[in-house]
């Protein structure tokens, strides 16, 4: 019973279904219970829940890697893939303390002040959830004593930083340098991306780790997160 | 099954009003000056049905000029048919044309001298001989047998080239005109499963071809079911002159019932007006008087409205194919065309610039996209043409292909149903409960159907332009599948019941 559940959350990952209402890649699924209402079961079912992790999700998001890389699927799918999983470990959090399954880290992400564009900054949102971090999302256009202050109350491993202008990259600076100020910076990496930040940009200002692209910053993420470089 | 083109909203630059304007004009150029008619069998036939035909004098070659009154015009463009079916070896590749719907489809053209291959060097910079990259080079070689038979191939393999007009001048030192047709025929449906059509250049060669077609289709009833080749006759000599030996090919094509383009490609500014009206009004007068030969000489002959306007260029008087005007003149004849509900053979595509690039691609597709928005039935010259008719490149072809697939995808007509504007509301309510606004998701059973375009297909890399290198890869992959060759017994009963084919085509 409990193989069953965990093979259909897998499955659905794949599917890149977040809800019954959803369609997969293959016809006649909606109306079918998705990775939510699976994993609500397993969890209602006591179902271990690093099993649901391991071999409902994390299997499920390797299959999509794959198939990513095999040109088979596309940033679409990988992302509805993201979303289902990130959708899931939303419904596990609450449970993972007690079951003695260790979280991975949080992230805080933010569009710094002056920049309104989020696209990216939510791709990256959709990614790390689906990685199983968790994602205090801070919006756009937020101030740098705002991120600051979040950094100080949440107390994350990271700090995600996007801009899209010229004029506003400016910004991620004068983050790393409050960071510094009010004495958090060592306690968080932080990582900038954007189209018109860059690798040496990222030096030059002092943060960990720069994003090419959505699935890159997940791999720097990921990096950091084992004691590597950015 | 048949292939399916695209159906499109027609883009029309004239109204209905300026259309029949155009075709009063049309009728009056018919009976003043009429035309001038070089073929005595034509002239007795137009006599016989009601035309005012009277020799010129003395005329060398003999001239009749020829009156046509609008009653026996209007009798004829209702006897000819709506519907022109063009077959193929594999029948789901047959075209059904029908002159009263704007279903586009693209086809190759001319019969080019040249053959322009395209291959790929490392250059050194002079600067930096660290440096190299790699260009396109080019160069050019004479239309043979095998390459009309390798570019045959290519259409095969190429998805948005729905039939096959043969394309390249066959030069070898073996060919005659008294073998070239059968010669050409073969070669073309040997190597293509899609429609084959031609023009004919020895008149005697006509029955050794239908035989040859006959075979191939499975027999004079297949034949006539599936007719897997058509024929293209330029029976005017513009302005106005019914020309003897292609007006004589022209009717005894119509006698046999097979599909048969009646083209006139008056040039504007040389043979033609250069004026819009005056220009569509004389072809329009050339092309109905092709087609009403045919119907006089068999009620019901199945024609193409072919309509292949020019415009000369001030500095040489060559045709100009990149010029707005070839645009205008085209779209105006398939209203015409479209006004008679007859199937309209037009002409899109083509570049004055004699290699493959930027002027290449400006020119080409300003028609593939304009033309193709007025919805012709069959769209001829659109693979490959170079220096305006005179060179085919293979690789070009390539690159069009893909370019006609772009324009066929923006031509699809839009769904707006009350089901999918239901869906689209579910997904806009959908995202805007999710933190992250993001459609994704609901992209992708249209992007695993291709319903969404993917990106250009000869992209480079970061700072280069690779187009030309990779269309030139994509070639060599489309030519190393293995070709779909007519079956050993057919092609074996073809060379002993056809004569003047030359035996080294067996294996080609």
């Amino acid at each position: 019973m409990a193989e069953d559940i965990l093979e259909l959350i897998r499955e659905n990952v794949i599917q890149g279904r977040v809800t019954s209402e959803d369609e997969g890649m293959e016809d006649g699924l909606v109306g079918q219970p998705a990775v939510t209402e699976l994993t609500q079961q397993a969890i209602s079912d006591n179902i271990d829940l690093g099993a649901i992790i391991e071999k409902g999700l994390t299997q499920g998001m390797d299959v999509v890697g794959n198939k990513f890389e095999a040109k088979e699927y596309y940033i679409p799918d990988m992302l509805a893939s993201a979303e289902a999983v990130g959708a899931a470990m939303d419904l596990l959090r609450p449970h993972l303390a007690r079951s003695g399954v260790a979280a991975k880290g949080t992230i805080i992400l933010a569009s710094v002040k002056g920049d309104l564009h989020d696209i990216g900054k939510n791709i990256v949102a959709i990614l790390l959830q689906g990685a199983g971090y968790t994602v205090k999302d801070l919006g756009t256009d937020v101030e740098t004593q705002a991120i600051v202050d979040a950094v100080r109350e949440e107390k994350p491993q990271f700090v995600g930083l996007s801009a899209l202008l010229t004029s506003t990259m400016a910004r991620m600076k004068d983050t790393t340098e409050a960071l510094e100020a009010s004495g958090l910076r060592d306690s968080v990496k932080v990582i900038v991306g954007g189209a018109p930040t860059t690798e040496e940009f990222a030096r030059s200002i002092g943060a960990d780790g720069y994003g090419a692209n959505g699935f890159h910053a997940i791999k720097v993420v990921e990096s950091l997160a084992s004691g590597g470089k950015g | 099954m048949a292939r399916a083109g695209v159906l499109v909203r027609p883009y029309e630059r004239l109204s209905l009003e300026q259309v029949e304007r155009i075709h009063r004009s049309s009728l009056a150029i018919l009976m003043d000056p009429g035309i001038l008619c070089y073929n005595s069998e034509a002239a007795q036939v137009f006599g016989d049905h009601g035309a005012d035909v009277r020799r010129i004098d003395e005329s060398t070659p003999a001239c009749w000029h020829v009156l046509m009154p609008e009653k026996l015009v209007s009798q004829a463009l209702a006897a000819a048919p709506r519907v022109v079916k063009l077959g193929a070896r594999d029948e789901d590749n047959c075209l059904i044309l029908d002159g009263r719907e704007p279903r586009i489809r693209f086809a190759s053209g001319s019969e080019a001298n040249n053959w322009l291959d395209v291959d790929v060097e490392t250059f050194v910079s002079k600067r930096d001989s660290r440096t190299e990259v790699e260009l396109p080079v080019f160069r050019v070689e004479r239309g043979t047998v095998e390459r009309l038979g390798t570019a045959a191939r290519l259409c095969e393999g190429l998805d948005s080239w729905d039939s096959f007009l043969r394309n390249v001048n066959i030069q070898d030192e073996d060919i005659t005109d008294a073998n070239k047709d059968v010669n050409k025929f073969f070669a073309s449906l040997n190597n293509t499963t899609k429609h084959v059509m031609s023009g004919l250049t020895d008149l005697g060669q006509l029955d050794n071809v239908l035989n040859m077609a006959r075979i191939i289709a499975g027999g004079e009833d297949a034949f006539r079911d599936n007719p897997i080749i058509s024929m293209i006759t330029c029976t005017v000599k513009s302005p106005l002159q019914l020309v003897d030996d292609t007006a004589q090919t022209a009717m005894e094509i119509a006698r046999r019932g097979i599909p048969l383009v009646i083209s006139s490609s008056p040039q504007g500014g040389s043979t033609a007006p250069i004026q819009e009206d005056g220009m569509v009004a004389q072809i329009n007068a050339e092309i109905i008087a092709g087609i009403v030969m045919a119907q006089l000489v068999k009620k019901g002959a199945p024609v193409l409205y072919g309509s292949v306007p020019v415009r000369a260029r001030m500095d040489d008087l060559c045709d100009s194919y990149g010029v707005p005007e070839f645009n205008q003149y085209n779209i105006d004849c398939v209203q015409m065309a479209r006004y008679y509900e007859l199937p309209c053979y037009s002409t899109a595509g083509i570049s004055d610039v004699k290699v493959p690039g930027i002027q290449a691609s400006v020119e080409r597709l300003f028609s593939h996209m304009l033309v193709a928005m007025s919805g012709p039935q069959y769209i001829h010259y659109a693979f490959g043409l170079l220096e305006r008719t005179n060179t085919f490149c293979p690789v070009q072809a390539v690159l069009d292909d893909a370019h006609i697939g772009m324009v066929k995808a923006f031509l699809k007509q839009p769904s707006v149903t009350d089901e999918d504007v239901s869906q689209s509301l579910g997904q806009v309510r959908r995202v805007m409960q999710t933190s992250h606004k993001l459609y994704v998701r609901f992209v992708r059973r249209m992007l695993h159907s291709g319903e969404i375009a993917p990106p250009y297909p000869f992209e480079g890399g970061d700072m280069t332009d690779e187009v030309l290198i990779r269309a030139r890869q994509g070639m060599d992959e489309i030519l190393s599948l293995p070709p779909h060759h007519i079956d050993k017994d057919t092609v074996d009963r073809v060379f002993r019941e056809v004569p003047g084919l030359l035996p080294r085509l067996k294996d080609l």
